[in-house]
């Protein structure tokens, strides 16, 4: 016991005890909140006008009515007359001038007259002139169309659609979320798991290999299980602040990417449990123990650091296709077949967890599998480490 | 004087990869590096392995340290086979070689402890014989420097210290001053001299002639895997330098046609 204690110590002082290599297990998790954030706010920027800025719009004929609406929306609004339009038009192109609005002569009295309904040719008609290249031109126009739209539904209202706060959504904030958190998060939970553990194994078994160092351990009297088990562990926990740092650097851009940030839509984590977050911790626990020890293994065939990185790319792709199965099919899989394959079964209870479907048997299943998997893993791992074709392949 | 290590008709064959065929320009697929070798080494005495580069002493080496398995005979180390104890024999036995190697980034200190665990040295012990190995070897002004920081001179020194942290009976040292600038060379040789006197059975293997005159109590002379002479070097040398009765061993083996 005392041998895996010792190898697990050092494993962690070699990673801990060096900045750039903390600074690689932790890096990734800034890197996402940064990607994620600038690409929320680029998104954003594209679709959206700053608050504060003011439109630019001119109308022919402005009728009374229209004078109140655009005051009320707060469009500042300047008459022109009709031998001014064309200038207003080329402003508009040049994107100095947002909006050009005209109106028929008498708009009012003729709508108030109301001769024409039924009618589509009679009807009197809005020109509206805007610049779909200027985002800010563009927004106002979608504004104006909505605002006008609003005032002719009032003029002929014959019954409303969820008129003053009557019905409504009914799904709970926790269905939402989790639905939203259940096709998300297995999947980024598999990759960031995955990236952490192909970030140290590959160095940690084929490096030693490489650099020769791991055969000055080999001729002290330590079993192999114990440097393997040793190994596993500490690899395992490195991986597991390497993926926290990737996901508490997703949950905290998620809403930023998404836009959701200021429009009163929160992200919120609290619509899970205690026991949720424990059911996910053991079913991560054991995902990665079986991520590292499988990486280790092909690490251990390879006679380099970069060789081992290219043996373990396949892992890489079947991880992510695992992954992408959680998005489908709705909830996790409600039959105890599918949790005896390994990581599938993982991928499988993270979607039951966060979609609150979870098949209690199933996850038990899954630590199972994924356990025994573990196990016969380093055991072939320690038997790897006394095979001298292995250790000292050339 | 007792018999502590005991090689017994110790066999190694290699399969040679394509890739090495064609380095070493050879048509055979196995090499025999080391062919039914036997000898023996008694307490507290120097015994030297001198042969040719090639001539299998780093893999009769590396087989007394269980860092690989013998095809066939066993060696037995204070009793404790190599084949079935290997467990034993490690903690019986300090090995160094070049290709054993350090991590960059610890320091000479936390190796020594680290190692000292793996061995299951008593702190205590542990404590008391860093202090006076490092002392010894002028580490002390080092030990928090990272091994990645050292001279190749301290570097070798710490990789002694640290292949002898347990206090092993038997120390398998392959080419103790390859590499090593003469100052190194020198502290080396004057510790296993010391090692020697403090009772401790010493094997070294060398193509160096005047390492073993100056070291060697005994001395096996190994000629493609094979143990041609092995005696005191008094009776090996018979009168000669030991350079030119190597030639003229040399010259009769080769004469046997391989
Ligand atoms: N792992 C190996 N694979 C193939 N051939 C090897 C291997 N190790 C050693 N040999 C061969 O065995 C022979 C003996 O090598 P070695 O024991 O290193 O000799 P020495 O140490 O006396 O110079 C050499 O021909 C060498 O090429
Ligand atoms: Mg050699």
């Amino acid at each position: 016991m005392s041998g895996i204690l010792t190898i697990m110590k050092k494993e962690l002082s070699r990673f801990f005890s060096d900045k750039r290599t903390v600074a690689g297990i932790l890096l990734p998790g800034v890197m996402i909140y940064l990607l994620y954030t600038f690409m929320g706010s680029a998104m954003g920027s594209s679709f959206g006008v700053d608050e504060d800025y003011t439109p630019t719009v001119q109308a022919v004929a402005l009728p009374a009515s229209m004078e109140a609406l655009f005051q009320q929306a707060g469009l500042p609004v300047s008459s022109i007359d009709l031998q001014g339009q064309q200038a207003a038009k080329d402003a508009i192109t040049a994107q100095e001038l947002d909006l050009l609005v005209i109106f028929p002569e008498n708009f009012d009295e003729t709508v108030a007259a109301n001769t024409f309904a039924g009618d589509g040719e009679s009807a009197p008609n809005i020109e509206v002139f805007y610049n779909s290249a200027s985002t800010a031109s563009h927004t106002v126009y979608m504004e104006l169309t909505q605002l006008l739209d609003a005032y002719e539904a009032q003029l002929v209202n014959k019954f409303d659609i969820n008129a003053r706060g009557a019905g409504g959504d009914l799904a709970t904030e926790e269905d939402s979320m989790g639905s939203f958190f259940g096709m998300m998060m297995p999947m980024l939970l598999m990759i960031f798991l995955y990236s952490g553990c192909a970030a140290v194994a590959p160095e940690s078994i084929a490096g030693e290999k490489e650099r020769g160092t791991i055969a000055t351990m080999l001729i002290t009297p330590i079993r192999r299980s114990h440097i393997a088990v040793g190994k596993i562990l500490a690899l395992a926990v490195i991986s597991l602040v390497s993926a926290a740092s990737s996901t508490i650097g997703t949950i905290l851009a998620l809403p930023k990417m998404m836009g959701m940030e200021g429009a009163g839509v929160e992200m919120n984590a609290s619509i899970y449990g205690i026991q949720d977050y424990l059911l996910l911790a053991a079913v991560i626990a054991s995902t990665v123990l079986l991520l590292v020890t499988l990486i280790s293994i092909l690490s251990a065939f390879a006679k380099t650091t970069k060789e081992a990185q290219t043996y373990v790319v396949p892992v890489m792709i079947l991880v992510m296709v695992l992954g992408v199965t959680g998005m489908f099919g709705g909830g996790a899989s409600q039959d105890l077949v599918s949790y005896l394959i390994p990581l599938y079964n993982s991928v499988q209870c993270m979607t039951g967890v966060f979609s609150f479907s979870t098949l209690t048997s199933g996850v038990l299943v899954t630590l199972a599998v994924n356990g025994v998997c573990t196990i016969a893993g380093v055991a072939l791992l320690a038997v790897m480490f006394n095979n001298e074709k292995i250790i000292f392949s050339r | 004087m007792q018999d502590i290590l005991e090689v017994q008709g110790l066999t190694k064959t290699f399969q040679l990869s394509a890739k090495q065929q064609k380095l070493e320009r050879t048509k055979q697929k196995v090499r025999v590096a080391v062919d039914h070798l036997s000898f023996t080494a008694r307490q507290g005495e120097i015994f030297g392995l001198l042969g040719p580069n090639g001539a299998g002493k780093t893999t009769t080496l590396r087989m007394l340290s269980t860092l690989i398995r013998p095809d066939s005979g066993d060696a037995l180390l204070d009793g404790a086979s190599v084949v079935r104890e290997p467990d034993k024999v490690r903690s019986r036995v300090g090995f160094l070689t070049s290709e054993l190697k350090l991590e960059d980034c610890f320091t000479p200190n936390y190796l020594f402890d680290f190692f000292s665990g793996l061995h299951r040295v008593d702190p205590a012990v542990r404590r008391k014989r860093k202090e006076e190995l490092f002392t010894r070897f002028g580490i002390d002004r080092f030990a928090e420097v990272k091994v990645a920081n050292l001279s190749t001179g301290m570097k070798q020194k710490v990789s002694l210290v640290i292949s002898i942290v347990h206090n092993p009976e038997v120390i398998i040292f392959d080419e103790p001053t390859n590499g090593l600038d003469v100052l190194t060379a020198k502290v080396v040789t004057d510790f296993l001299q010391e090692l020697r006197s403090q009772g401790k059975t010493i094997v070294v293997s060398t193509h160096i002639f005047s390492l073993i005159e100056k070291l060697c109590d005994r001395v096996g002379v190994i000629i493609n895997g094979r143990m041609v002479v092995c005696d005191s070097l008094e009776r090996v040398c018979d009168g000669l330098s030991l350079e030119d009765r190597f030639f003229e061993i040399y010259k009769e083996t080769a004469g046997d046609g391989e």
